[in-house]
């Protein structure tokens, strides 16, 4: 039976309502928040230790910053917030205190000046925060961290706690600092966050190469839209894939769009992982090939080009002759430590 | 019974100022016209500009560098100090 179809059968309409049974008859019920209340209904002393304000307490336990530093301030109202308001709304997501630092790295990240949540939050496009976690985070096992990195390796997914609670939590965030209006939505607004496969890729994890220690936890966010696939069952060689890629890539935004589109967050699967990894192509050797391949020919994509009206700018293709749609990844990303 | 109220929100209102007072003519004033940076902004600020001119008004033109930041500190401020009113173009 479902939690709806429970509700619905005891006639629960207020979130907490306690009831007393006996012998399988409701006799008696207290709807509310009121401790005292349910204290005597049960006669249970200290009933309810697990709710908010102990749990805020407890979620608070898994960072070593103190409750009162501030985090971020967050636009576009420019609220500070600090480890604590962070907390609540970690608690509000259902999350989990041992991934409360990749929280707190995610909303710093989102915060500065190069990440520019202000735009993002402003905007009628429906690009959101997409959290990217590197590092050992959670401590413990690494084969079960490998598995929960698996399983987050799916965008949307919400399995991965740590994935799930950057996402809700970035998104609650902006119940802090006051969300703007959006054109049109889409799903990866909200807990649009995933891990590396550290174990299983034959690149460093991208926090080392944006500067972070090898070893140490980080969050790199970038402002994305929505996920899209990259279908190629058949290539062999990086040369092929490269050349795919290449051609999605393409479509981000608008393909006569380049410089107003021109970052994208490329996710290589496994299987092509294992692909490059065969050929000895590094990150920066697929970045340079791509590149390459989306130069593109400045009378294609002028404006009126293809009997198209949207376009690049005849200056700017005049200035530039040939512009380069995409530099992968670059454009609008921040990247914080997790503490 | 005490009781703790934990607020995800803000807590805070948001400031709210007055807006200064529409002036009855240009005439005299420093306009400043303010480019966000969105497609065919220009194309609009450079008729209004024509159009002052015409009047004899004396225009100042300024760009962000991008329509996804607040505008710098320093173009708020050199607007704020060479114009008496600005008018901000938003364009696609």
């Amino acid at each position: 039976m479902t939690a709806l179809a429970v509700s619905y059968r005891l006639d629960l309409v207020t979130v907490p309502t306690l009831l007393r049974v006996e012998n399988g008859v409701e006799v008696d019920r207290r709807e509310g928040w009121l401790r005292e209340q349910w204290e005597e209904l049960t006669g249970i002393a200290g009933l309810g230790a697990d709710l908010p304000e102990y749990r805020v307490l407890r979620m608070l336990a898994g960072t070593t910053r103190a409750a009162e530093e501030l985090v971020a301030v967050v636009p576009p109202d420019l609220v500070p917030a600090t480890v604590e308001k962070v907390a609540v709304n970690a608690v509000l997501a259902g999350r989990k205190p041992e991934y409360l630092p990749v929280v707190l790295a995610a909303v710093e990240a989102a915060c500065t000046d190069a990440f520019d949540m202000h735009g993002l939050l402003a905007t009628t496009y429906f690009s959101g925060p997409v959290v990217v976690v590197n590092g050992p985070i959670p401590p413990g096992d690494p084969d079960e961290r490998r598995h929960q990195r698996a399983r987050a390796g799916q965008p949307g997914q919400r399995d991965h706690r740590s994935g799930a609670a950057a996402g809700d939590a970035q998104r609650r965030r902006r119940s802090t600092g006051r969300d703007g209006p959006g054109g049109v939505g889409q799903p990866g607004k909200l807990p649009f966050c995933f891990a590396g496969d550290e174990e299983g890729s034959p690149w460093e994890p991208l926090s080392v190469s944006r500067g972070a220690p090898p070893g140490r936890s980080a969050v790199t966010l970038f402002a994305g839209d929505g996920v899209r696939g990259i279908a190629d069952q058949i290539s062999r060689t990086p040369e092929s894939l490269a050349r795919s890629f290449a051609l999605v890539l393409r479509t981000v935004g608008h393909p006569k769009l380049p410089l107003g589109f021109d970052a994208c967050l490329l996710v290589v699967r496994p299987e092509h992982a294992r692909t490059f990894r065969a050929a000895g192509w590094s990150r920066d050797r697929l970045l340079t090939e791509l590149t390459d391949l989306l130069r593109l020919l400045g009378e294609e994509i002028v404006r009126g080009a293809g009997g198209i009206a949207e376009g690049a700018p005849e200056k700017t293709v005049a200035a530039t002759g040939r512009p380069t749609h995409a530099e992968v990844p670059a454009g609008r990303t921040a990247d914080r430590a997790c503490r | 019974m005490s009781r703790v109220v934990l607020d995800p929100t803000g807590e805070r209102g948001v400031a709210e100022r007055e807006r200064p007072t529409r002036p009855a003519s240009l005439d005299g004033l420093r306009v400043g016209l303010l480019d966000i940076s969105k497609p065919r902004g220009d194309v609009f600020l450079d008729r209004l500009a024509q159009r002052l001119a015409e009047r004899g008004i004396e225009v100042t033109r300024y760009r962000k560098p991008t329509p996804a930041k607040p505008p710098p500190v320093d173009l708020r401020h050199e607007i704020a100090t060479h114009c008496d009113l600005v008018i901000e173009a938003l364009a696609d």
